[in-house]
């Protein structure tokens, strides 16, 4: 208990250390902010892609209207207010923590909060644990500047929890206990399917969870000026806090007071938006058509495409598809790794045991898909909102992938109201996007760190001989190591590209998890070789994929690219009446294109140019991870599987056997 | 673990068993796949037909926007219908089921 005071001193003080820092290095730390463009879409992978070849395409295409090049703006925040509303948040889940730390006693209370939960709780908690910054900040941005293909982009995110309440929610509730290695170890060879799943589970939650600190790290920066390490270690301490001490009550409890947080952000501000368009939502799509920002806004981006328009018919386009999205089988791959990959992401799967019923998670899930649905729809007002009232070039100016859109409506639509309103509302909205990161992190360290003492600990290396305060303290150990292991990636990912993590993490889910759930639950014949074939060539599969895809950096594509650039300024420099030079933005975007035009060598795994076209895998990764696993099945028959098919599937179907089960 | 051993052979031959599973099994993946399919639509829709998408309904909203919007509602009736159905007919005959082998 000791320990715990300390620690929670510890970890005060650093927060209060990391602000006072801020301030000092406010200057410098502010005129870095608009260096880090678009990090915060990183769970919008295709949004910080697009970013810098929507830059590029522009400095060919745009015949340079006489714009005088936009003074660099940044999102202006107050400081004492922003940094006040950070320390309610440390101190309320800090104290949810040391209210957590008293229950957490067995390993059960642990990893699934002793079964505690009821469905409204854990229906907001998994809405708190999915929801992350990237979702949003990146989805209303990428409505705010393309229209109808943000919104088009958001309703995977929803439909895919279809698949986790009819497939896999009841059915894990009653089969599983903490982790997806029990729900796949019940009828195979329990070590090395552990083993298998284990490795998985960490993938996943590695690649998101870089993801995430990555997009934290610059996301602070960006609000408060913290620097990006500070950042890092703020809420990787915070994060390690939450796991290590309150378990999966703790991390529950943040999840949910984010979910809160989130929602009310999310419909005062919509409900700002909605007073000004006299709540007539037709009204509310003419004026996006009528504005004369979003008609020229939409007029260049259709000319990168070799298309003439203006006027209402460029206004009317921002509300039809294909301005961002152009890629239809991208689409479709990504659509598969969400409605299959969700339903397999450890960190989702995780909430359903901490119900005590099957009732409960299928209440659970339809609670969380009515918050989340509600909050893309709210997400649309918000985007759009943004477009009307801030312009398109507005929000480019602060951030090119858009990702500050919803702050700056924020501030803007309080200011309206007073000035003072406004820095409090964009305050409380960043307090929010804090929030949830914190709530995400969390929730993936506590998964990682099931597997990691669960499966591979407790049931490997201990054959499942572990008391109580053995696989608790393991918990705990493993929490720790893992959240500074996230940490540490956090520090060393800073200048790397992260944003196809996201999208890499779900194809894994999508591809390894899912088809081996799936089977193990449905399929009488299916057993340990299936599992481990499954597994292995899914996950392989998708993540060998996306290092032969666009996502990585090609040096030589990269030369070429610039080497267009520099010829079409310099035939645009030639085409200036004599004396007159290039505008500054042009000047540097020519200065940037002949230093990248120099660039030579391969992708990190020796290519020269991608092999395979897609930036998501799914399509390809997620029917090769179901074959291999019925082949697997299927080359290495097991009776003692096949004879315990009845077993797992009545469990799954009513719950017998389990403790806390329907039947009292 | 349970304390009590089951017959799991005997229980998944059980005529209430059965019936649960045929109905659980026709619904749930009936449903799912119609998600699935109607999901697809969308972004299919929005490259290959892209003139549906234009169709204007309402002033300047379009039938992309409805059918995009529809995703959402649809996907809330599949789960309220879902909760309804296992509510009333798979809890209903899960509960027989353990009613009948405690007797």
């Amino acid at each position: 208990m000791t320990i715990k005071k300390i620690f929670i001193a510890a970890s005060l003080a650093l927060s209060v250390a990391a602000a006072a820092y801020a301030d000092e290095q406010k200057a410098p730390a502010a005129g870095a902010a608009p260096a880090m463009s678009a990090p915060a879409a990183q769970g919008a992978p295709a949004a910080t892609a697009a970013a810098p070849a929507a830059n590029t395409a522009a400095a060919v295409a745009a015949p340079a209207p006489a714009t005088p090049a936009p003074v660099k703006k940044e999102l202006k925040t107050n400081k004492t207010i922003t940094i006040g509303m950070f320390m309610i948040i440390i101190a309320v889940t800090m104290g949810v923590v040391v209210w957590a730390a008293k229950q957490t006693k067995s390993a059960a209370d642990f990893y699934a909060a002793g079964g505690g939960i009821t469905g409204t709780q854990n229906g907001w908690a998994i809405a708190g644990d999915y929801m992350s910054a990237a979702s949003f900040l990146g989805i209303s941005g990428l409505i705010s500047l393309y229209g109808y293909d943000g919104f088009m982009y958001s309703v995977g995110w929803l439909v895919a929890y279809i698949t986790v309440l009819l497939i896999v929610a009841e059915p894990c509730r009653n089969a599983g206990k903490y982790t997806l290695g029990d729900i796949l170890s019940f009828r195979t060879s329990p070590k090395p399917v552990r083993a298998f799943a284990a490795i998985s589970t960490v993938a996943v939650s590695t690649f998101y969870l870089t993801a995430q600190m990555v997009g934290a790290g610059k996301l602070m920066a960006l609000l408060v000026g913290i620097p990006y390490k500070m950042s890092i270690i703020g809420v990787g301490v915070l994060m390690v806090g939450y796991v290590v001490f309150g378990g999966m009550v703790a991390t529950t409890w943040v999840q949910i007071i984010k979910a809160g947080l989130l929602m009310s952000g999310a419909f005062l501000l919509s409900f700002l938006v909605m007073i000004k368009a006299g709540f007539n939502p037709i009204g509310f799509f003419s004026t996006i058509v009528s504005s004369p920002d979003i008609q020229d806004h939409v007029s260049k981006l259709v000319l990168k495409d070799g298309v003439i328009l203006s006027g209402m018919d460029a206004g009317q386009r921002f509300l039809e598809p294909g301005l961002y999205l152009k890629n239809p089988l991208d689409q479709i791959s990504l659509g598969m790794a969400l409605v299959l990959g969700t339903a397999g992401m450890p960190h989702i799967l995780m909430r359903f045991f901490t119900v005590p019923t099957a009732q409960a998670a299928r209440k659970s899930v339809i609670i969380a898909m009515f918050i989340i649905g509600g909050f893309y729809i709210l997400t649309t007002l918000l985007g759009f909102g943004a477009a009307i009232h801030l312009t398109p070039q507005g929000i480019t100016a602060i951030d090119p992938g858009g990702n500050m859109a919803t702050l700056m409506l924020a501030q803007q639509m309080g200011a309206d109201i007073a000035p003072v309103i406004g820095d409090l509302f964009l305050a409380f909205l960043c307090a929010v996007a804090f929030a949830t990161i914190l709530a995400v992190v969390s929730g993936l360290v506590l998964a990682a760190s099931a597997a990691i003492a669960h499966d591979i600990y407790v049931n490997v290396i201990k054959d499942g001989h572990a008391d109580q305060h053995e696989q608790v303290f393991a918990a705990r150990a493993t929490s720790f190591v893992v959240g500074a292991c996230g940490i540490l990636i956090g520090l060393a990912a800073e200048k790397q590209n992260v944003a196809h993590l996201v999208a890499l993490a779900f194809a894994v889910a999508a591809s390894g998890n899912l088809p081996v759930v799936i089977l193990s639950l449905f399929w009488r014949k299916f057993n340990t070789g299936g599992v481990i074939s499954g597994l292995l060539v899914g996950t392989i599969a998708s993540i060998g994929l996306v290092m032969v895809s666009p996502n990585m950096t090609y040096p030589k594509v990269v030369a070429a690219g610039a080497k267009k650039v520099v010829a079409a300024m310099e035939k645009k420099q030639a085409a200036l009446p004599a004396g007159q030079t290039l505008s500054e933005k042009d000047a540097k975007a020519l200065a940037k294109a002949k230093v990248d035009a120099q660039q030579d060598g391969t992708s990190i795994v020796g290519l020269d140019k991608p092999l395979f076209t897609l930036k998501n895998p799914g399509i390809i990764s997620i029917p090769l991870g179901f074959m291999a696993a019925i082949l697997g099945a299927l080359a290495f028959p097991n009776r003692r599987s096949e004879e315990m098919f009845d077993e797992v599937y009545v469990r799954q179907n009513t719950g017998l056997g389990m403790a806390k089960a329907v039947e009292h | 673990m349970a304390e009590k051993q089951y017959d799991w052979k005997a229980i998944a031959k059980n005529p209430k068993f059965v019936e649960l599973h045929h109905k659980k099994t026709a619904f749930l993946f009936g449903w799912w796949i119609f998600s699935c399919v109607y999901y697809f639509l969308l972004p299919i829709g929005a490259a290959y037909t892209p003139g549906i998408f234009k169709v204007k309904i309402i002033g300047v909203i379009n039938f992309g926007y409805i059918f995009a919007l529809s995703q959402f509602f649809v996907s809330w009736g599949i789960a309220l219908y879902y909760s309804h159905v296992a509510n009333k007919d798979f809890d209903r005959l899960t509960r027989e089921l353990i009613d009948e082998l405690h007797l």
